[in-house]
């Protein structure tokens, strides 16, 4: 039974709700004709449409919230699911220094920008993150639409994605301790406790991941689906529960889903993970004010100047590793600027907690420059290249 | 030929190349999805593509049969190259022909001119390495490998000029 008041309700979150995917729609499909990422226009949705925006309705985000992040696991499950144990394991050993280098060029600018501005420890930690991780899904689109796939320095930008993805799985569980807000003694601990959960579930995963594909590898893609979503969901809720962060159970369980099953799989999900992912960018940006984006506008525009250089940096160094010359070696810079959806996911741990709210709208502003300047300027990275050999 | 460089990309799949005698690197890279990419390097920037076209798994199988069926024909003529003396040919059994509704036997093909029929092609598929029971049957082709002379002296007792 239900009540009259019940299917009002639910009528006025159905419109609401629809209202806000079909708007999402138009940008997402504005956003693939210039070539940029969706990521930007999910994000100005969120800033007008919540708190202190221009329509701000009383939208109930119970819901919404269980589908940001359901959004989140979904988004780490499909990253880990591109890549095999094999391939982990092999760009970890071939570019772990260059991995070292993006790691500490990267994250020093947020950490230390946190900590200039008198910002918490844990803030300074998520600051870095926000910083350091390139957008996966934005890079590798990027590069697909420029038909650069071919080219030779990309094996290098993915193999260096592939190791900020790995030390994402290191870093979560680290942070989802740190926000809890422990003594530093029983923190130490259980940081000890989470990478000890999370290493154990990455050896399950690289050991018996091909079982756990042959289990899962049915004919009828309906029992597929509900098969690795239920796994995936299951897995992320065990590991939150252990303090390992859901994110990092989704990432292994992708991990560990190889061979035939692997591609069904990613063409099965990736449609809901867009959907749900979607309702999470949205909703992120729906917590922020926008005015209190105009305090932190100057310390963004300063840190994704940084950010810039810092993966222009870290592009030139892998570059020149790999005896590249100097046009493949700014291609390599530019296609690693892009930040976007992980730097968001790692802001969205702050919601809620005793972290500085600052955060949230300094993150919001640092990826909407960065998820827009990052494909524009790899698109004119020859350009550039151009600018500078002739300067010689 | 030049060595053919594999290259793993994680995500995405593996790029094979190689340089071409003409100093132009050509690949192709293999989506874990099974698409195919067709890649050409440009020569002043070895590092970067000049040309990518993706192809569907039909499309890659057609372009490989196409450039795979030359291939076939030009190992052929190593072959005869190679083996200074000795000759393939296909030939034709005519109906009136001397020795056609014989058998391999009969006819004693190998005794009589030297050669060798390694296998007899009919419409229902071929006949490799033929016994002596095999029928020579009219408008059936056999491959046959001797020297020049031998394959000559064949010809003329399978087919009426």
């Amino acid at each position: 039974m239900v009540s009259a008041a019940t299917t009002g309700d639910t009528a006025v979150v159905f419109i609401e709700i629809g209202l806000i995917l079909f708007v999402l729609g138009l940008l997402a499909r504005l956003s693939d004709r210039i070539g940029l990422s969706p990521i930007p226009a999910y994000l100005i949705v969120g800033l007008a449409f919540g708190s202190g925006g221009f329509i701000g309705p009383n939208l109930s985000t119970e819901f919404l919230d269980v589908a940001g992040e359901i959004g989140v696991v979904l988004l780490l499950f499909t990253l880990g699911l591109e890549y095999t144990p094999k391939e982990l394991s092999k760009g970890l050993r071939t570019n772990a220094v260059t991995g070292l280098i993006d790691l500490v060029v990267n994250a020093a600018p947020g950490v230390l920008l946190a900590l200039f501005l008198g910002w918490s420890i844990p803030t300074a930690v998520l600051l870095g993150g926000v910083t350091y991780i390139s957008s996966s899904g934005v890079v590798a689109k990027v590069l697909r639409d420029l038909k650069r796939l071919g080219n030779r320095e990309t094996p290098v930008i993915l193999s260096v994605l592939v190791i900020e993805d790995l030390i994402m799985a290191l870093y979560l569980p680290i942070v989802a301790v740190m926000i809890a807000g422990s003594d530093l003694r029983s923190g130490a601990l259980a940081v000890a406790i989470a990478l000890a959960i999370a290493g154990l579930l990455l050896l399950i995963a690289v050991r018996f991941g091909h079982r756990i594909s042959r289990v899962m590898n049915t004919r009828s893609d309906e029992s597929l689906l509900l098969g690795v979503v239920g796994l995936t969901l299951g897995i992320a809720g065990v590991a939150q529960e252990l303090n390992v962060s859901a994110a990092v159970g989704a990432f292994l369980v992708g991990i560990s889903i190889s061979g035939p099953v692997q591609e069904r799989a990613s063409s099965l999900i990736e449609p809901l993970r867009d959907l749900f992912a979607a309702i999470f960018f949205v909703l992120f940006a729906f917590r922020i004010d926008p005015e209190s984006m105009s305090p932190v506008l100057l310390p963004a525009i300063a840190l994704a100047t940084v950010g810039i250089a810092s993966k222009m940096l870290t592009g030139w160094w892998a570059g020149r590793r790999h005896g590249f010359a100097t046009r493949a070696r700014i291609r390599a810079g530019t296609a690693l600027i892009a930040r976007g959806e992980f730097s968001i996911v790692i802001a969205g741990l702050a919601v809620g907690t005793t972290i500085d709210q600052r955060l949230l709208p300094l993150t919001a502003t640092y990826v909407l420059l960065l998820a827009v300047a990052g494909p524009v300027l790899t698109r004119f990275a020859d350009s550039f290249a151009n600018a500078i050999s002739s300067d010689r | 030929m030049a060595d053919i460089q594999e290259t793993h990309l994680p995500g995405i799949g593996i790029r094979f190349d190689f340089l071409t005698s003409d100093g132009t690197r050509v690949g192709v890279l293999v989506h874990k999805t099974g698409r195919r990419e067709l890649l050409v390097y440009r020569q002043d920037d070895p590092d970067e593509c000049a040309i990518s076209i993706e192809l569907e798994s039909d499309e890659a199988r057609t372009l490989a049969e196409m450039l795979g069926a030359s291939r076939i024909i030009e190992q052929l003529d190593n072959l005869r190259q190679e083996v200074e003396g000795l000759s393939i040919d296909w030939i034709t059994i005519d109906e009136s022909a001397e020795w056609a509704n014989r058998t391999l036997g009969e006819a004693e093909v190998h005794t009589r001119t030297g050669v060798s029929i390694v296998a007899i092609i009919t419409a229902n598929g071929s006949i490799a390495a033929p016994g002596a029971n095999e029928l020579l049957q009219p408008g059936t082709k056999v491959v046959a490998v001797g020297s020049d002379e031998g394959i000559e002296t064949l010809t003329a007792h399978l087919r009426v000029n």
